[in-house]
């Protein structure tokens, strides 16, 4: 059973859902992600979203561009991403791992040895914003080679007709975009999301993680009543602009695992 | 594909909008139902007599189209060789080609119940063409212009408001064209229900670059006309300015099946290809994916975008359309680059001799003509597709000549 199933299932036996910070990649540097991520899994996060910064990252609100570029600034590029993977996989071999971003630079890098790299670094699924199912045969087929699942968006515009293309393919779990925007701008409504959820799962045996309008403990603890993961990215990357050091960082995100957590009471 | 093996080069992009290896639809799933409705619906208008009846009366009453072929006979002289024709895009309402595509838009948006328009723009021109639809149809309108392009081209902006479109300085990335179009994403993305993206070159996810293409090739279908009219066959070379390309491929798309036209494409070189300053995807970048689609594509070896620059806010764009990619792996269409400075000689000598002022993307076609017609004998024919007026240029050329006005 690959890292990303085990977590779920372990998660669904324990009547939990699934806390799941996102961070960029780089920012501010590679050491303060190193060090985050570190720490991540002991506060309680359940899998880890590592955003692989772009320079021109159209699916993402102002936190997360800015935050690409600061990393890329810092140097941050896909090689080093993988980097991180490693010293993230030395001090844990147990959380998954899963890189989220756009196609170019695994484009430029060479899909078949980026998914060969990825995979002997640890990296249990991909997210890539801007590969739709009907173009992402050519990194879905070499990922699954090895052992890579491609996670697929569902998102408010995803029709009942639609829906079965983004499935068939699909691995990991599914992300619900929940609001129709870019991350970290609007805010969901919990009946859309809430009917949403229950569509998916009962179109899908995958497990099905939240993301893009979460910001507060407080839409954290609702996500989690209702769905098998709550992403929360540009709350995060915020704490980070605001100048906070890996500790604040952890503190916030402290907060929002145990709101996950203790949601189901 | 090997080249003998084609048939036509006329029959792209395929049911995925794939041009070979380039184009296709790489966007966010949030907007993957969008645009299958939109080539649903351009699908049906297509082949809709009622919507061309529309779109060809405005194109006759409102933009004054067919836009005339004219021959340039003082700049022959000048080069001493081929014949030059002018097709003159620039006279069009609004001043250039970009209207063309918009009417085609803006009707294709009316027919699928959208009620707000945004663009975005470089040069301004799509913008000021967007706004003007707009305006005539009644819609609220948003355009996204980078901060740098706002400054270049400040009567754009002037006209764009006075039409009534809310124009927002983009501040990200590096300001210019790519960030605009980045940011109208975004707000597509965040009102799916009621907007309709008018994009504004052959570039973007599919079906964008085809129906871009379908929209602006009545350009070389009237050149052709024309031009059988007056010299009694085709021409030997047609050439274009490409910054996405879609004065371009709207000119060479008809011509493309007729072995006995040569095609030239000309790319904003900057400060020269072999410097860090220009914008010549074709000439110095390799293939990629941004904005929905694969192309060429300057970007670093870690795949980030990199700059584009050029003295033409137009030509300002680290990509270019998939058809354009396509065209050039073929080996159908050469891609030519030109420098600001040789755009800018090109802007002064077509507005001395002709008395036309070009606009600077336009230009940088001329300058191209410029370089090869004196070599050409006297009974070839040219034709350079005059893409825009330069009156929106003058004061940043006053400003590179170190003139007040």
């Amino acid at each position: 059973m690959s890292r990303i199933a085990k977590r779920f299932t372990d998660l669904a036996k324990a009547n939990k859902s699934a806390f799941v910070p996102f961070v960029t990649a780089g920012d501010p540097d590679a050491d303060f992600t190193a060090a985050l991520m570190a720490k991540l899994p002991g506060i309680g996060a359940d899998l880890i979203e590592l955003g692989v910064p772009f320079s021109d990252p159209m699916a993402d609100g102002p936190a997360i561009q800015a935050s690409s570029q600061r990393a890329l600034a810092a140097g941050m590029s896909l090689a080093k991403v993988l980097e991180l993977v490693r010293r993230f996989r030395k001090v844990d071999n147990r959380t998954p791992l899963v890189l989220m971003g756009y196609f170019n630079p695994i484009h430029a890098f060479g899909t078949a040895r980026f998914v060969k790299e990825a995979a002997e670094a640890g990296v249990d699924g991909l997210i890539v914003v801007d590969l739709p199912p009907e173009e992402d045969e050519a990194l879905r087929l070499p990922a699954a080679a090895q052992g890579i699942d491609i996670v697929r968006l569902a998102t408010p515009t995803t029709s009942d007709a639609r829906l079965p293309k983004v499935l068939q393919g699909a691995g990991g779990f599914l992300y619900y975009v929940s609001i129709a925007g870019v991350t970290g701008t609007k805010s969901f409504s919990e009946d859309e999301v809430r009917a949403a959820v229950a569509r998916l799962k009962s179109a899908s045996g995958l497990p099905v993680a939240v993301g893009f309008g979460i910001k507060t403990a407080e839409n954290a603890a609702f996500i989690a009543k209702c769905a098998d993961g709550a992403v929360v990215g540009s709350a995060i990357v915020e704490k980070i602009a605001a100048g906070g050091n890996v500790n604040d960082t952890l503190d916030f995100c402290s907060e929002l695992a145990s709101a996950v957590h203790s949601a189901r009471g | 594909m090997p080249e003998n093996l084609v048939n036509s080069y006329r029959l792209g992009p395929d049911a995925d909008g794939h041009f070979g290896a380039y184009g296709g639809r790489y966007v966010a799933e949030t907007l993957m139902p969008l645009i299958l409705d939109l080539e649903r619906a351009y699908g049906e208008a297509k082949t809709d007599p009622q919507y061309h009846a529309e779109l060809d009366g405005l194109l006759k009453h409102y933009v004054g189209r067919p836009s005339q072929l004219y021959y340039a006979e003082r700049l022959t002289e000048h080069l001493g060789g081929a014949k030059i024709y002018l097709k003159r895009e620039d006279l069009n309402h609004t001043g250039a080609h970009k209207i063309n595509n918009c009417l085609g838009q803006v009707l294709l948006a009316l027919r699928m119940g959208k009620t707000r328009l945004i663009a975005e723009t470089g040069a301004g021109q799509h913008g000021v063409a967007t706004a003007t639809v707009a305006a005539r149809f009644n819609l609220p309108c948003v355009v996204y212009m980078g901060e740098i392009d706002m400054e270049r081209q400040k009567p754009n902006v002037f006209r764009m408001r006075l039409l009534g479109a809310e124009v927002r300085g983009v501040k990200s990335g590096s300001k210019v064209l790519k960030d605009a179009m980045n940011e109208a994403l975004r707000d597509w993305v965040a009102n799916v229900k009621d907007t309709f993206y008018i994009i504004g070159t052959a570039a973007g996810p599919h079906p964008y670059p085809m129906m871009v293409r379908d929209f602006q090739s009545v350009i070389g279908n009237e050149t052709k006309a024309q031009i059988l009219e007056r010299e009694g066959r085709l021409p030997d070379l047609v050439a274009a300015c490409v910054g996405g390309g879609s004065n371009a491929i709207g000119m060479f798309h008809p011509f493309l099946d007729d072995p006995s036209v040569e095609i030239h494409g000309v790319e904003a070189a900057g400060e020269g290809v072999d410097t860090p300053h220009h914008a010549a995807s074709l000439t110095k970048g390799a293939p990629g994916v941004l904005h929905g689609q694969r192309s060429y594509l300057l970007q670093d070896r870690d795949g980030q975008i990199t700059e584009a620059y050029s003295i033409s806010a137009g030509l300002d764009y680290p990509g270019i359309g998939p058809e354009h990619s396509w065209l050039k792996d073929m080996g159908r269409v050469q891609y030519f680059p030109v420098t600001d400075k040789q755009a800018l000689d090109a802007f002064m000598t077509l507005s001395k001799l002709e008395g036309i002022i070009p606009a600077l993307e336009s230009s940088h076609a001329v300058a191209h003509v410029m370089r090869i017609a004196g070599d050409m004998p006297k009974d070839k024919i040219i034709v350079l597709c005059l893409s825009g007026r330069g009156d929106k240029d003058v004061f940043s050329v006053a400003k590179v000549l170190g003139e007040k006005i």
